[in-house]
């Protein structure tokens, strides 16, 4: 049941700026050479695997970042789920546009002013690829995957949902897809109901969930993978089940879009909100993607310029969609950063990048099993790359103090998971959180630096 | 073990943390507050029965880190005997002391053991989130009292 159902890249039927490490690591390997293969093999990984993963390695020098020290030790970066690290590419991305670009777009008739447009324009164009979706105007930018789905439950949910109609969401939710659905029941009259998660194993309780996908809910929103317990959900399931009874769905792909191919079709969800800074993009960048004729029938959300057609003292007409969502300058370096990070993970290869980053989930989980005292959040197999523990007697906060000064990042605390985390009884977890640039040698040493850390609160 | 982590972790707020002391409800208190950490959903209840103008008793209860714990146990420990506007002024120099690293009064005491934490500025809240619970309850808030 954690297998996702896109696992075919819609990447590689995308030509040539998609050539992948999975089709040609030799080649790949050479136009970088020489950077130590040999350390990056998994222990317990398929030799086949292992090769491929190696390749993978090669990309940690196109990040900047990675290659310093923290508090005297190299820095292990855990925190992807927090947010990825940034290569070269979309850096100079960036910095090219501000150099030689910038200008404000669509209003212009400027030269800079045609560059940014067709720049921004061009992102879009390349978001709605990376997600396979129909049409670039199915894409809208936001801020982040929290502003997509503020939009959706303001815009489409004011329409949509009124006094009695329930959403049903699930009991994983980060806070950003339960919060924004509470302001709108609150607003309306409408009520929230919960898709249970079995317990510390961290699944979704399917059993449940034909007894409570029937009307009055409207909506059901849920996320593809877990920032805290790591599960993979069925989306393509989930929304073919939702589907079949006229209810609209929405996927939070914070944690799945920059760790795997998303193809929204193959989904087939009606709305799919993810970051940009959670696959080597830049702060501030995110998406909604939403279904064009729903698009269509949303109304404006934020007012202002570039969102309208036409401006009169007392009345105004809607831009065409997405723009009617866009009001305001966008963040066109933003765009454009993002652009560049969607062709980034596509030359690195996303399908790649999912089993590598589930190969870490697992093996860190093995290795995590072995220390005493430990309890580990989520599903032991099939899991994505991404692991939350805790001790009775240690706290999470202590230990990610502490490991920081071995120079591991870690993230502790609820994790933007408060209702789950309290149905758990639990309070807070120490989390460590994957991507393509991390290695199994890694891995190894921060259950070293764990163990060591653990000494502190033993009293040995 | 890093001498910045030895300044943190100290014995003493070891020892607090594993075995805090007054560590329970005071059915007889009659000031008492919540401090509560949003980040990490950290909350300690404390509990004052103030007689005479002076704190007799001092307990606490909640969940937190080793530094919150340790901090709410010494402080249970500190405040004993004092009178509200000496508690304040306590209050001023440990907020300092955890922030700057100097312990400018004498009255510290114990709790100088909490100098270390101004190296870890993500953990300054986690020792003073017990002194801000004190200090509402001393002003009889009923409300949460929070870090953020």
């Amino acid at each position: 049941m954690h297998s996702s159902t896109s696992h075919h890249n819609p990447a590689s039927r995308r030509g040539e700026d998609c050539q992948t490490w999975l089709d040609l690591p030799e080649t790949a390997g050479e136009s970088r050479n020489q950077v130590h293969l040999s350390k990056a093999a998994g222990a317990g990984a398929p030799a086949e695997l292992a090769h491929r993963f190696a390749a993978l390695e090669l990309f940690r020098s196109d990040f900047p970042v990675l290659g310093q020290a923290v508090n005297g030790n190299p820095l292990i970066y855990f925190d992807n789920a927090a947010t990825t690290q940034k290569p070269f590419a979309v850096i100079h991305a960036i910095e090219r546009y501000y150099s030689k670009d910038n200008a404000n777009v669509h209003r212009g008739i400027h030269e800079l002013s045609n560059r940014a447009s067709a720049a921004y324009e061009a992102a879009r164009a390349r978001a709605a690829q990376f997600l396979n979706a129909g049409s670039a105007s199915e894409i809208v930018f936001t801020r982040s995957t929290t502003e997509a789905i503020n939009l959706v439950a303001q815009s489409w949910g004011m329409a949509n949902i009124g006094a009695g109609d329930a959403i049903l969401l699930t009991e994983m939710e980060h806070h950003s897809n339960i919060v924004p659905w509470q302001l709108l029941a609150k607003r309306v009259g409408a009520r929230l109901v919960y898709l249970p998660v079995t317990g510390m194993d961290g699944l979704l309780d399917l059993s449940r969930l034909d007894d409570l996908l029937v009307p009055p809910v409207k909506l059901f929103a849920f996320t593809h993978i877990s920032n805290t317990l790591g599960t993979i959900n069925p989306v393509a399931d989930l929304c073919a089940k939702a589907r079949k009874r006229g209810i609209t769905t929405l996927v939070d792909a914070a944690q799945s879009a920059g760790h795997m191919p998303i193809d929204v079709q193959e989904i087939g969800c009606d709305f799919l909100a993810c970051s940009g800074h959670k696959l080597c993009g830049p702060t501030g960048t995110g998406l909604l993607y939403g279904r064009q004729e729903l698009l269509e029938a949303m109304p404006p959300w934020q007012a202002g310029g570039d969102m309208i057609s036409s401006v009169d003292f007392f009345e105004s007409s809607w831009n065409i969609v997405p723009h009617k969502f866009e009001a305001g300058t966008p963040h066109i370096a933003g765009a454009i950063g993002l652009h560049a990070a969607f062709d980034y993970l596509d030359r690195v290869n996303r399908t790649l990048i999912f089993e590598h980053d589930r190969f870490l989930g697992e093996l860190a989980y093995e290795r995590l099993s072995g220390v005493s005292g430990i309890k580990i959040l989520g599903p032991q197999k099939g899991r994505a790359g991404l692991v939350s523990f805790l001790f009775d007697d240690v706290h999470a906060h202590d230990l990610v103090t502490i490991m920081d000064r071995f120079g591991v990042a870690l993230r502790g605390g609820h994790h933007c998971n408060q209702p789950l985390m309290r149905k758990l009884g639990i309070i807070s977890t120490v989390r460590a959180s994957f991507y393509f640039y991390n290695t199994a040698t890694e891995v190894e040493r921060f259950i070293d630096c764990l163990k060591e850390s653990l000494k502190i609160f033993s009293g040995a | 073990m890093f001498d910045e982590l030895q300044d943190l972790y100290q014995q003493v707020i070891l020892d607090h943390s594993r075995s805090p002391r007054n560590y329970r409800v005071l059915p007889s208190a009659n000031k008492t507050a919540q401090g509560l950490n949003p980040l990490c959903g950290d909350s300690i209840t404390l509990y004052l029965r103030i007689e005479g103008g002076r704190v007799e008793e001092a307990t606490f209860q909640g969940a937190g880190c080793a530094i919150s714990k340790a901090s709410a146990s010494l402080l249970t420990e500190t405040v004993k005997g004092k009178t509200p506007d000496e508690i304040r002024a306590l209050f001023d120099h440990v907020h300092e002391m955890v922030t700057t690293g100097k312990a400018t009064s004498s009255d510290l005491g114990k709790l100088a053991v909490f100098a270390g934490v101004h190296k870890f500025p993500a953990r300054v809240k986690c020792a003073i989130l017990p002194w801000h619970a004190a200090l509402a309850a001393l002003e009889g808030k009923e409300e949460k009292v929070s870090t953020e």
